[in-house]
């Protein structure tokens, strides 16, 4: 193939990336848009083969890494999305830094000039580094979403002086290398090295609740680095399938940063509520509370008119998605009508709860998003809090409360408020929710899973 | 125009006019799919794959071939797992029949 016909090839792979995305703008045109993906795709791979001469051990490569895919793609379960997600941005980053490597190893192979010229070397040293960023974080991230590691922030004093100087002593090593003029593989590899333990100390201070920003942040990241290694080859397919990427988590975490009312940097620099010291403790009056029991609680929803459910992490963590479905079936069967209200951080990734609904067969005409349902709390009859605590917590509209400001679902607002949880513990923000202590509101304490299926019998 | 346009500039005016349109693109994005949205760029991003396949494509083999069959590999784990997955999530999306004629 002419270079000519191999460049207009990955313009046409680059409208069908533009398409796959453009297709998800509504859900009945998303599985076309995904397939534009997949053809576009298979243009970019058919095209690049005939530039290569290995094929045996790249499409043995390919058949390799594609079976592994596939069969991750049909085990995982939808509530362990979040770390699937995460274990791939970090995949993309390791074989962006490996890329980068062999293409200081070996120019020639990637058609740039045998000793590398600057801009190229600068263009390298951009794609590693946030390759190198990406797969140390998203390790992270996803030890941390799969539970393996805590999801506490891990903060010590001077983090974010550490930080700065192993930043300032990386990009001085990118220098080294940038105005050396043979191939100075010490400061490139000292470079990498702290490329990668910064992308672990930058992920370790951000806290569980926090994940939906950094996830989106590390899907960004992803992005970047597929666009750094187009500019090193000057391939303008890949620069084109990044940038769209990057600016697609780029806006992802600013619609995360949004509904919890927090700027970027300080869900970026960790530790929540670490600057202001312990204004959370309580004065120490006991708050009296009512709590009930399932069957109590189905028998007001089975006689309602109007029943709004607000899932949250709970409801993932209990994998209680197919019986809340069955407890919105048999309620809607009685006449009662019953949405579901999503606020865009519950769970662990945007849109996290919106999969699990789907999963479980609700249609998604009854699944609302915050701006679309909050008006009517107010004429509903029942609300059912699943495993959610912060995003209706009304102590976002009281000046000078720590989370004054973030957007919440007005479940205050409902006639009767029912809450499954498992304790009275604080939420991710640790602050306590005034919501549990109106009198309206009736407690009921046990895994999101077993209760709903108690409402399930009794309804 | 004096001179010829260095390939960098070129490059960036690619990557701007990109942000762009992914910026427009993905505000039109439901709410409902941004976690299939995350999958699906995941297996955008995958295009380094073709990076990866440069990497691995000379034939006098050296340590960057297999560095690069690494890359490869990894890249097509994300690929393969990213469309699959965003097909399986999106399948649930679908539109019930009302009264299951499935």
């Amino acid at each position: 193939m002419s270079a000519n016909m191999v460049a207009l090839a990955y313009l046409v792979a680059s409208v069908f990336f533009i398409l796959a995305l453009k297709g998800l703008s509504s859900p009945e045109s998303a599985r076309r848009g995904n397939l534009f993906g997949m053809v576009g795709m298979a243009i970019a791979v058919a095209t690049t083969l005939t530039l290569t001469q290995n094929w045996l051990l790249i499409l043995g490569c390919i058949a390799g890494g594609g079976i592994i895919g596939a069969i991750v793609a049909q085990r995982v379960q939808m509530t362990a999305m979040p770390e699937l997600v995460a274990f791939m941005h970090s995949l993309v980053g390791l074989a962006a830094v490996f890329i980068a490597v062999a293409a200081v190893n070996n120019p020639v192979s990637f058609g740039l000039p045998e000793t590398l010229p600057a801009g190229s070397k600068l263009e390298l040293f951009l794609g590693t580094f946030i390759g190198a960023m990406t797969w140390s974080g998203s390790v992270i991230a996803f030890l941390k979403l799969s539970g393996r590691m805590s999801g506490t922030p891990i903060v010590f004093t001077g983090q974010h002086m550490v930080n700065l100087l192993l930043a300032i002593t990386m990009i001085g090593f990118g220098l080294w290398f940038f105005f050396t003029e043979t191939t100075n593989w010490n400061a490139f590899i000292a470079m990498t090295a702290i490329a990668f333990i910064l992308g672990f100390l930058i992920i370790i201070p951000i806290g569980g609740a926090d994940m939906p920003v950094v996830i989106s942040m590390l899907n960004s990241y992803s992005g970047w680095a597929a666009a750094g290694i187009g500019f090193s080859l000057g391939n303008p397919m890949l620069i084109i399938a990044g940038s769209l990427v990057g600016s697609s988590g780029a806006i992802l975490s600013y619609i995360m940063c949004k509904a919890m009312n927090r700027p970027f940097l300080s869900v970026i620099l960790g530790g929540f509520g670490s600057d202001g010291g312990t204004v959370v403790a309580d004065s120490g009056v006991q708050k009296t509370y009512r709590s009930g029991s399932a069957e109590d609680a189905a028998f007001l929803m089975g006689n309602a008119d109007s029943v709004i459910i607000v899932p949250g992490y709970g409801l993932a963590v209990a994998r209680a998605q197919h019986a809340v479905k069955e407890l919105a079936e048999m309620l809607h069967e009685k006449g009662v009508n019953v949405r579901f209200a999503i606020h865009p951080v519950a769970g662990r990734m945007p849109g996290h709860m919106n999969v699990l609904l789907a999963e479980a067969e609700i249609p998604y005409e009854q699944v609302l998003e915050m701006e679309e349902i909050n008006s009517d709390f107010a004429n509903t009859d029942v609300v059912l809090v699943l495993g959610a605590n912060d995003v209706v917590n009304p102590a976002a509209n009281v000046p000078g409360s720590p989370i004054y400001g973030m957007p919440i679902l007005d479940a205050h607002k409902a006639r009767t408020v029912m809450v499954v949880k498992r304790s009275m513990a604080v939420g991710y923000a640790g602050l306590d929710n005034d919501l549990f202590y109106m009198d309206k509101t009736m407690m009921i304490f046990g895994d999101a899973k077993k209760v709903v299926e108690s409402m399930v019998k009794s309804v | 125009m004096v001179g010829e346009i260095d390939p960098v500039i070129i490059n960036l005016t690619v990557f701007v006019l990109a942000i762009f349109v992914g910026y427009h693109v993905v505000w039109n994005v439901t709410p409902a799919l941004h976690t299939p949205l995350m999958s699906v760029t995941n297996a955008i991003s995958g295009i380094i794959l073709v990076g990866a396949m440069l990497a691995a494509g000379p034939v006098e083999t050296d340590w960057g071939v297999w560095l690069g069959a690494a890359a490869v590999t990894l890249a097509a784990i994300n690929v393969f797992g990213g469309f699959l997955v965003s097909q399986r999530m999106l399948e649930m999306f679908k539109k019930k029949d009302k009264k299951g004629n499935a």
